[in-house]
């Protein structure tokens, strides 16, 4: 399985399940990261955390331990 | 009829426009407060040319979960108090995560019309939105406007007012047959709910909604069989899926209204983020973009009016525009060549600077540079000392005395349009009414003092407002979160605690202020404790005269006690973080990047003076009303009131005489120490004039330094107290505050004077083991097992 986090700057992934529960799976799915979507990854902060990706035709940023509940798949 | 009021509540995402367009909707008719038991701001305004209709202002939100105190207090507000419209701004570059909050408000029931802003940008961009058949998919008002160049916004509202009017509610969005008909099943286990919640409150009751259920006074055993049933079928938790079909429902309303040329060129937000969060750009921009806020507000701009108000407004008096100044001071200057630098007071300031007697080089360096204001501040300084010390031989007060007191001393009223200072004006005033000493001293030393430091602050503060508000609304400061945000995060604090810290280096007071941007309260509750501990503008005095008295003003004091500072911050950070009350709910970092975009002036020094008007209300008061108890407990004693009453014999003195027990450990244990700490809780200048240069005669350069630490890092003035207070909006959370900073002081204070007293080969052991002990104590608090909250139990495995 791959989640966000290993995901790699330029790629375009699918959203196929979020884990976790509770307020954090709550917010990022209430910012539009939900089953299906497409989350194109821009890049990473310059001391190596958190990510910025497009998401919904918006950039969000997210923490990379958030972002390993985010099961993809190309 | 009696005419009906109508309450407008304007909804919508943060970025959305909606500050802008409330601003524009009701121009200066505004009241600000904040929402009860929280400190969310709360902003009401009447509708301009409508006197009868309220618009209320929520907080930009991106849904209405009940996990931030924004979400919740706008829901509460919009069930509670049920307003009659709402008014939902919808940014329309980005109307897919918009449109989700606008699902949820349709569900209240309660009359709704979408404004679709921004208007103006899609055009641009070569995108389209279908309006029309917008409004048909979402079955309620869509307008399109331009909250910016106020384009349509008069439409928008009165159609809200028309529809609040009217009572016509919007379109409920429409989910999965097997959710719909859970819902149905808990809505007819509701009863006791007005007909237009029973959708909100049957959604409510399937996301298992604690809040709600409270409210319904229900079990959650009571609907579990219900919830259960659907989430086995979708194979997702219930919250999770109700979110998923609000998205899917989005989506198919969009299909056909919305057009996005997609074109894939980078627009200019795009561009401006690709060099300001580069990899290697990032870090320099920031430091960058930190030194010219900290240059211009803090050292150049701010500190230039702040010296204003307090030596000109509050002071003697200021030239009109500077006009005369110059004449003036070269007046004084041959004034003082003539009669004060005569050969006499050169011999013996000369003879006292050979015998090495405090302060007297800085007299003699004035003189031979014949600068009158030099000469003043030295000699306010020192001059005593050179009357003490030989017998008075190398005394030079008499013909300075003198000097200053003859009628031929060049007048400030003559070289230009010299203003008054408002203390001498009000001299002048009482005097003439013939008003008692009394009663002159504590209008003059008590009040006008006290407003006077609560003023000082304010032309820094407005200035550092404007950049923190032109950073906040140009899209930035979400950038410095992203940037700085893995570095603070390991000391529990958030990326945006930077901007607080640095203008904490001019004044505390706005720093805790900023702090405000900061959207997570444990953060933000963090920093705003941590704040205070880097050296303000009013502690480098403090830091200059034990420089001076004690270390011959070695730089190195200085340069320590920022690094003090820092690593208080630091140490605080991460041990605070492990306690208990900065535990529970982790922190989730979901932040939205906004797109850049240039504010408008008039939102910018709207939001600089809201901040700078709440601080000269809130804190004005405190530091006013302590300004004048500490004046009167040091010109009154057991023998009454006397102007020129000795400390010793003062109530406070007495007080500090009571007191002073407390800091002997720490190797300052005496009256005039313990009074100087009390004053600097009114402002920390203030510790410098209780504790002249002369005091420090016999103290060790150990007791000084642990005097200097202790008072860098105990409790800030009453100023920043307040504004502890006002930010944290909570009384255990501001004693908690105040409480640990003079307890890390104390402990502080204490280890470098005990284990410093053991290395100079002059400590006691049971000392020296005490300290000893408070190291291990702190390393141990630093570096105990920690499991941080903000992991998430199931992580994917890899592979």
């Amino acid at each position: 399985m791959k989640s966000l986090r290993d995901t790699v700057i330029g790629e375009t992934v699918k959203v196929v399940k979020l884990h976790g529960e509770g307020a954090i799976k709550r917010r990022i799915m209430d910012m539009g990261i939900t089953k299906g979507v497409e989350i194109y990854v821009r890049k990473v902060a310059p001391l190596g955390d958190p990510i910025e990706v497009t998401v919904r035709g918006y950039e969000l940023s997210v923490r990379k331990a958030d972002a390993e509940m985010i099961e993809v798949c190309n | 009829m009696a005419e009906k009021k109508l309450t407008i509540a304007l909804a919508g995402n943060p970025n959305s426009g909606k500050t802008t367009l409330f601003n524009a909707l009701t121009g200066s008719n505004q009241f600000v407060g904040n929402w009860p038991g929280v400190t969310v701001e709360k902003k009401e305004g009447r509708l301009k040319g409508r006197s009868d209709v309220m618009i209320e202002d929520l907080p930009g939100i991106y849904s209405l979960s009940p996990y931030t105190m924004e979400e919740v207090v706008s829901r509460n507000f919009l069930i509670d108090e049920h307003p009659d419209g709402i008014l939902n701004i919808v940014d329309g570059t980005n109307l897919e995560r918009n449109l989700y909050l606008t699902t949820q408000l349709a569900e209240l029931g309660i009359p709704m019309v979408v404004a679709v802003n921004m208007a103006d940008l899609i055009e641009k961009a070569g995108d389209k939105i279908n309006i029309e058949k917008l409004s048909k998919t979402l079955g309620c008002p869509v307008i399109s406007i331009s909250a910016l160049k106020g384009t349509a916004i008069r439409a928008a509202a009165e159609k809200a007012v028309e529809v609040a009017e009217k009572g016509q509610t919007a379109k409920m969005a429409e989910f999965h047959p097997s959710v719909e008909t859970a819902l149905k099943a808990l809505g007819d286990k509701l009863t006791g709910v007005p007909e237009n919640l029973k959708r909100w409150y049957s959604v409510k009751l399937f996301e298992r909604d604690d809040k709600v259920l409270e409210r319904l006074n229900m079990d959650v055993s009571a609907i579990n069989d219900i919830i259960s049933k659907v989430e086995t079928e979708m194979d997702d938790d219930s919250e999770s899926i109700i979110t998923n079909e609000r998205y899917e429902f989005i989506s198919r309303s969009l299909e056909g209204c919305y057009r996005k040329k997609g074109s894939g060129e980078l627009s200019a937000s795009d561009k401006i983020d690709q060099v300001v969060t580069n990899r290697w750009l990032a870090l320099p921009i920031f430091f960058l973009v930190m030194w010219l806020v900290y240059y211009v507000s803090i050292s150049t701009v701010g500190t230039a009016c702040t010296d204003w108000v307090n030596e000109g407004v509050f002071g003697d008096g200021f030239y009109l525009f500077g006009n005369g100044r110059d004449a003036y001071t070269e007046a004084m200057n041959d004034y003082y060549a003539a009669n004060i630098f005569t050969d006499e007071v050169k011999a013996n300031v000369d003879q006292a600077a050979a015998a090495g007697i405090t302060g007297a080089e800085d007299i003699q360096a004035a003189i031979s540079e014949g600068d009158y204001e030099a000469f003043d501040e030295a000699y306010g300084f020192y001059g005593s000392e050179l009357d003490e010390k030989a017998d008075g031989a190398y005394s030079i007060s008499e013909t300075v005395d003198t000097a200053l007191e003859a009628e031929d001393v060049p007048a400030n009223e003559d070289y230009g349009k010299w203003v008054p200072g408002l203390p001498v004006v009000l001299e002048n005033l009482l005097d003439s009414v013939g008003c008692a000493e009394i009663v002159k001293r504590l209008v003059l030393d008590g009040i006008v003092a006290g407003i006077g430091a609560v003023l000082g602050f304010v032309p820094q503060m407005l200035v550092l407002f404007l950049f923190l508000a032109f950073l906040e609304s140009c899209g930035y400061m979400a950038r410095i979160a992203f940037v700085m945000d893995r570095l603070f995060r390991k000391f529990g604090l958030s990326g945006k605690s930077f901007i607080p810290i640095l203008i904490g280096t001019g004044c505390g007071v706005p720093g805790i202020m900023a702090s405000r941007t900061i959207e997570n309260e444990r953060d933000r509750r963090m920093t705003i404790m941590t704040t205070t501990f880097i050296p303000c503008g009013a502690k480098l005095p403090i830091i200059a005269l034990i420089a001076t008295a004690l270390f011959r003003g070695s730089s190195l004091v200085a340069t320590s006690a920022y690094f003090l500072g820092l690593a208080a911050i630091i140490i605080s950070g991460i041990i605070l973080k492990k306690t208990k009350m900065f535990a529970g709910e982790p922190a989730p970092f979901v932040m939205e990047l906004p797109a850049y975009h240039w504010p408008t002036v008039g939102n910018i020094l709207r939001s600089m003076w809201e901040r700078g008007w709440s601080f000269i209300k809130k804190a004005g008061t405190i530091i006013l009303l302590s300004s004048i108890v500490i004046w009167a407990g040091s010109k009154f004693g057991p023998s009454g009131f006397n102007a020129e009453l000795e400390l010793e014999e003062s109530y406070l003195g007495m007080f500090g005489d009571a007191v002073k027990w407390i800091f002997a450990p720490l190797g300052f244990g005496n009256v005039k120490a313990a009074v100087a700490t009390i004053m600097g809780l009114v402002a920390k200048e203030e510790v410098v004039g209780v504790f002249g240069v002369l005091d420090f005669e016999g103290l060790t350069q150990l007791a000084g330094y642990s005097f200097l630490a202790f008072n860098l890092l105990c409790a800030p003035c009453f100023a920043a107290i307040g504004a502890i207070k006002r930010e944290m909006n909570s009384a255990k959370w501001t004693w908690f505050a105040i409480g640990y900073q003079c307890a890390l002081a104390y402990v502080v204070s204490f280890i470098i004077y005990q284990i410093g007293s053991v290395l100079t080969g002059s400590g006691n052991l049971f000392g020296a083991v005490l300290a000893l002990l408070a190291v291990i104590g702190i390393v141990w608090l630093l570096i105990r097992p920690y499991k941080e909250s903000v992991k998430l139990e199931t992580v994917i495995s890899k592979g």
